[in-house]
Parts: structure tokens; sequence; C-alpha cells
């Protein structure tokens, strides 16, 4: 057995992609995180607490793999789905008659976006209650008030997705409030001295028509599946930047 | 089925369930930190963490990732062969549900529509709340309690965030899911939805109140007056008494810090005010403009 694990080690494919052996000394220990690209987020070295549940709960990083979780399942569901009024809903209806676990695959891009609404606004009472937006962090703070309402954003918009009665009227719901926009939404206050009406304001621009019609269908799969995905991968990679930066995870200055 | 037992197992509203009890468990489990810090702080004693080392990253920090990942990914599994997420029937702009609710995540600030007119309720309260948590670290100077869990040290930030977090935003949401049904009325949880039922909409004004039309020009100046006499008033009288007794505070604070706070403090308590004027005093509006109403 031991011979084998050595030969496997010896083996050049091996060698290649691994580059060198591991063996449990300091320099070894940091090497590990930062020759790995994915590690590499980390420091090589990290306070205590910043291990100990009790402090973070885990809950950013949680929040950051319900996210991976989604983008995966996601993916895959894109590879069933039109985003066509006369198609999305059968290929919905689809995943649980045609494909291999699609409906397994389907519970679990709703339930994981479920849960990391759950969990991101646990992150942020947590960050609140250990002060963690305090100097030096205020910053990071913000950067995530974003991501928060981004997180929002994308389980909002993937709603209208399977055009079902639910996410149908929950989106008629939702950016019915669009239309309400002082200035600028056509029942909001002083709309009228600027000539709004339900063709130019801010509701007809977000669905794309005056109703929730195919272009709503359309705006909503994009917005969905690339635009804000897009900026919450931008912003999640400088809000892990600033943890660093900010000197890591918080504690008590003595 | 017991219908309470049919709601809370509705497979979207089992993700509230599952909030609920993360929450609350989160919520004691902060508070308990923070009560024993406080209590070895007043023993003279280092709170927790102040004394940390540093470790290696690899392997303490990565396996408990790893073992944190593990356990979501086997949560999620099993809630995933366990629940089928609902699909409803194929969307029909003429069949209009009765209630139709927003995301859940939403739903206290649908909650507010009984309360407030859609452009508060929807878009000027909304901007509020994501103005003011971006605030919070430049308004509040306190320096204490930076990187452990404490509560004596910043009392009044921690009861208000509670407040504005459990009350107004988490509190809503159940409400929104569990209690509101067609009309948006109220509905236990072992009721029965009666889409007949009749409400009793509250029509009258704070001014009809002292006998005076609300949208004569005589309403709307005292209404005009109630409004900015809250907002002059909310400002003034903590000045005031802080002036008095802890100048240091105000003046630690300055003029733009101490008006952005009360403003945003004084917008968020106007949602229980103006809660309990439509509950208790049946008021719909406080002050009637020609472009909006409040
Ligand atoms: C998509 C959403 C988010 C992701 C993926 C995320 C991820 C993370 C991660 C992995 C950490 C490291 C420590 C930990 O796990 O607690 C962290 C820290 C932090 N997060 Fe977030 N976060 C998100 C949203 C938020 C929100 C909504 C806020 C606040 C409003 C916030 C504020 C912070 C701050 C201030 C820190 C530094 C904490 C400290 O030093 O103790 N983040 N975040």
């Amino acid at each position: 057995m031991k011979n084998l694990t050595e030969k496997v080690k010896k083996n050049p494919i091996w060698k290649s992609i691994f580059r060198r052996d591991y063996r449990n000394n300091v320099r070894d220990r940091a090497l590990a995180i930062f020759g790995n690209v994915f590690l590499h987020l980390h420091p090589v070295q990290v306070r205590e607490s910043a291990v100990k549940l009790r402090f973070t709960w885990g809950m950013g990083g949680i929040t950051f793999f319900s996210f991976i979780l989604l983008v995966i399942t996601g993916v895959v569901l894109m590879f069933y789905y039109h985003p066509s009024i006369e198609q999305a809903y059968s290929d919905i209806k689809d995943l649980e008659f045609q494909v291999p676990y699609g409906v397994i695959l389907r519970n679990m891009h709703r339930w994981a976006a479920h849960f990391m609404v759950i969990v991101v606004m646990i992150h942020m009472f947590r960050v609140f209650m250990t002060g963690s937006y305090k100097a030096p962090r205020q910053f990071n703070w913000g950067i995530g008030v974003i991501l928060l309402v981004l997180t929002f954003l994308l389980s909002f918009t993937g709603y209208l997705t399977p055009w079902d009665q639910l996410g149908f009227w929950a989106i008629t719901v939702g950016t019915n409030m669009g239309a309400a926009t002082p200035l600028l939404g056509y029942q909001g206050p002083f709309s009228e001295y600027l000539h709004i009406t339900p063709y130019n304001d801010i509701r007809f621009a977000l669905l794309g028509g005056a109703q929730v019609g195919a272009n709503a269908l359309l705006r909503s799969y994009i917005w969905h599946c690339v635009a804000i995905p897009l900026i919450s991968i931008i912003l999640m990679f400088v809000h892990f930047w600033r943890v660093r930066k900010d000197g890591g995870i918080s504690r008590p200055q003595k | 089925m017991n219908p309470f037992i049919e709601i809370i197992t509705q497979p979207d509203n089992i993700a509230i369930v599952i909030m609920i009890i993360m929450v609350t468990f989160f919520m004691g489990w902060a508070f308990l930190q923070a009560y024993q810090n406080d209590k070895l702080k007043a023993a003279g004693l280092p709170v927790e963490g102040e004394n940390d080392r540093d470790v290696d990253t690899f392997k303490p920090l990565v396996r408990i990732e790893l073992i944190i990942t593990l356990a979501v990914m086997v949560g999620l599994t099993i809630w995933s062969i366990a629940v089928n997420a609902p699909l409803e029937e194929i969307a029909n702009p003429t069949i209009t549900p009765n209630p139709a609710k927003a995301p859940w995540y939403f739903l206290g600030l649908q909650e507010l529509l009984v309360y407030f007119d859609p452009w508060l309720a929807g878009v000027v309260l909304p901007t509020l709340i994501v103005v003011g948590l971006i605030a919070i670290p430049y308004i509040d100077i306190n320096p204490k309690g930076n990187g452990y869990y404490t509560f004596e040290e910043r009392k009044y930030a921690i009861l208000i965030f509670s407040f504005g977090f459990f009350i107004l935003w988490l509190l809503l949401i159940v409400i929104g899911v569990f209690f509101r049904g067609p009309g948006w009325l109220w509905y236990w949880p072992w009721q029965e939805w009666d889409h007949q039922r009749v409400v009793f909409e509250p029509t009258r004004d704070l001014t009809s109140l002292v006998g005076i039309d609300s949208r004569s020009l005589a309403g709307f100046i005292i209404g005009a007056l109630v409004v900015g006499g809250y907002f002059v008033a909310g400002m003034a009288a903590p000045y005031r008494y802080w002036k008095k007794n802890n100048p240091e505070l105000l003046a630690q604070l300055g003029m733009v810090r101490y008006v952005t706070i009360m403003f945003l403090f004084i917008s968020m308590m106007s949602i229980p005010i103006k809660m309990i004027l439509r509950l208790v005093f049946l008021i719909k509006y406080v002050w009637i403009t020609p472009w909006f109403n409040v």
C-alpha cells in the first residue's frame, strides 16, 4: 500500500498537478494555502477567533457556499430552460417528468436560494453584534449591504422564470411599487410634471412593457442568470479582499 | 389536517419556519455571548478572544470550512429530497390570486402597504433602510465593542438595530406569511379563509377628529404642521436634552451626524406610530396634499 502511494506520488502526471510533496512543516502548511488558487483567498495564518465557530458562526462562508451551489445548479437548469412564455412553463414541468434528477435539481436551486437569503441576514446580524462594522471595516459593511440587496434581487428575478401564477403575481405586485416611485413612476407623486406615463416610467423600464409579458420574462432571466450574478461575484471578491486588507476577522483590541 | 400544521408545512413556508428557528437560535447565542463578555469585563477580565494567538490556516480553518460545507450540503440535499418546490398553474393575467403576495423576504414591505401609500412603503422606506444600513458605521462613533459580543457597551445601538431587524423586518415578514389572507385581512393560522368577508376600512383622517375636512386648506395646513412638527420636535427635543445632560456627546457627534441619526431614527419610528394611528385610532392619513398623502 505504502509502495503504491509512493509510486503514484512519483508519477509524472501526479507531479505535474501537485508540483511538490506535502510535509507537515511551517513551509508546506503555508504553501498549501498560497500554492492553491482557491485557498489563497485566505491568509497563511489567521487569528484563533477566526477559526472558532462561536464568533463568526461561519455565516459569511455559508452564504458564499450557498451562492456557489446556486451557480452550479443554476447553470445545469439553464440547459433545460427557454426564457419564452411559450416554453418556460413546460420546461419546468419537464424537469419533473423528463429530466433525470430534474426534481431534485430544481428543489435544490429553490431551497438553496431561500437558504441564502436567510443566512445572509444572519451574517449581517452577527457582523452587527460583534461591532465588526467599526473602523477600519466601515467600507466593507457598505459592500455587504449592497450584497444583501443583490441577494434579494437575485431571488426576486428568479421568481418569474417558471412563468407560473406565483411568480407572475409576485413580480406584478413587486414592480407595481416601481410605478409609485416619486417623479419616475406614473403613479408616484410629482411624476405628472415630468410627463411620465405607464409607457415611459420606471416600471416600463423594468418590465420592458406596460405589463408583465414576454419582455419582462426575458429581462428577469438575463438579470437573474447573467447580470446580477456577475455584479455579485465582483462585489464578493472585493468583500473578501477587504476582509483581509482590513486586518482579518475583527477581534478585541487590547 | 390541522390548518396550522397545514400552513407551516407548505413547501415554501418551510423556509420561513427554518428562518424562525435559525434566527431565534443565533439571536440567543449572540446575546448569551454578549452577557458572558459583559460579566468578564465587569470582573476586569479579558473578553473572549482578547488573548488569541495566530494559528495556521491550513489545516484548522480549512478543516472547519470543509466540515461546514459538507454539513450544509447534506442538509440541503435532505431538504431537496424531502420537499418538492411547488409549481402553480401557468401564469394567467386574467386570474388574480387573492391575496397576491410578494416573495416572503419582501412581505415586511408589503405589510407596510396597509399603513402607508405605495410611494412610501415601496420606494422611500426601502431606500431609507438601505441608506440607513450603509450609514451605520459612519454615524455610530462609539469605539467600544469592536470585535467581540457585548451589550453593555453599545446598548442603544443594539436596541435600535434589534428593534428594526427583529420587529420591523422579521416579525412583519412572519405576519405577512402566516397571518394575512384574502384582501390582506388578518387571519389566525387556524381560521378558514373567507373570500366574502367584508372589511371595515377606516376612511377618516387625522384632522377629521377635530371636525376639519382633511381635504380643505385648513386640513392641509394642520396636516403639514403635524408632519413637520413631528420631524422638528423629533430633532429638537433630544438635542435639548443632550445639550443639558451630555454636551460632550453632541460635540463629538457634530451637527451632520446628529441630524442624520435623528432623521433615520424618526423615520423608523414613524412606522410603529402610523401603525398605532391606524389600528387604535382608525386614522387613514395624517396629511393630505394634492400630490401625495402621508
Ligand atoms: C452575498 C453576501 C455576502 C457574502 C458571501 C459574505 C461573505 C463574508 C465572509 C466569508 C466573511 C468572513 C467572515 C465571516 O464568515 O463572517 C465576511 C465578513 C464580513 N462581512 Fe460579509 N458577506 C456577505 C454579505 C454581507 C452583508 C450583508 C454585510 C453587512 C451588512 C457584510 C459585512 C461583513 C463585514 C463587515 C465583514 C468583516 C467581519 C469581521 O471582520 O468580523 N457582509 N463576509
